[in-house]
């Protein structure tokens, strides 16, 4: 692996978001976190750009920032009152934190070749991973995912039951939130 | 580039972070959160598979923006439901929407 810009960016990413990730779940002061939520999800758009896929980095800002983003944001200011808590965390915390380190020990061993250059030997324990990506993707992917999802042997159908399902979302949502008239 | 395995525990670390945010914390806000954070986890790990695996063949992404549409759907649903609830009862806390528990 060596150091290019591909790499040091890599790195940039996956350290904002793994380190935001960790202050939403640990920020004490509720709008803090969801601030730390809107930088954990720019972190993955960095990932989604250096992984050639721009539509998704740009439905990434645009949707999971721009919209649920600030739509936690807005619920968290809708419940004003609950903002600052004198605890966090429920009295699951110790199950909790074992469960997440032994759920992430288990996919680290699994996808990471960490066993075999330990030297356990033994069962093969990682899976077969290919070191570097296949050649460059030279179609434009905003045409290509058009093409398919309006294909009829393509997503044409999940399209339009996803489209069913955020129309249904925003109707429940409208009359769930509303306020009721006397 | 770096090898494929870099961008799964990337997603794995994510995952488990938001399991924890979503096993232990108290106001319901914060679980969504997590719950966030594990979709994000999930699509990382579909576009990094997309990429290293097939990405000749673009379904890999579409598969990611459909966990787009069903995770925005999933928020604004939830957080319409944690608001109606604090109209309701003034709490958020997880622990005091309790009227079903027996």
């Amino acid at each position: 692996m060596e150091l290019t810009y591909e790499t040091v960016a890599f790195f940039i990413f996956a350290i904002t978001t793994i380190g935001s990730g960790i202050m939403v779940v640990t920020d004490e002061n509720l709008f803090h976190a969801s601030l730390y939520l809107l930088l954990c999800l720019f972190g993955i758009a960095g990932l989604f750009v250096l992984l050639v896929a721009p539509f998704l980095a740009a439905i990434q800002v645009l949707v999971y920032m721009g919209a649920i983003g600030i739509l936690v944001i807005f619920a968290i200011m809708l419940t004003r009152g609950m903002m600052r808590l004198q605890r966090i965390y429920n009295s699951q915390l110790a199950a909790a934190a074992i469960v997440s380190i032994l759920l992430f020990v288990a996919l680290a061993v699994t996808l990471t070749p960490i066993v075999d250059e330990l030297g356990a030997g033994g069962e093969d324990l990682n899976a077969e991973l290919p070191e570097d990506p296949v050649a460059s993707v030279d179609y434009e992917t905003v045409g290509a995912i058009g093409r398919v999802i309006a294909d009829r042997n393509g997503f044409v159908l999940p399209f339009e039951v996803a489209s069913l399902l955020l129309t249904a979302a925003m109707v429940g949502a409208i009359v769930v939130a509303r306020e009721d008239e006397a | 580039m770096v090898p494929l395995y870099f961008y799964l525990i990337v997603a794995a670390a994510l995952f488990c972070i938001g399991v924890f945010g979503v096993l232990s914390r108290r106001n319901a806000i914060a679980i969504l959160m997590g719950v966030e954070l594990m979709l994000n986890a999930a699509n990382i790990n579909l576009v990094a598979f997309w990429r290293y695996i097939r990405p000749e063949n673009i379904n890999g992404q579409v598969f990611a923006a459909f966990v787009f549409v069903v995770a925005a759907a999933e928020a604004a649903v939830g957080l319409a439901l944690i608001i109606s609830v604090y109209r309701n009862r003034n709490t958020v806390e997880a622990e005091d929407i309790n009227l079903l528990k027996w």
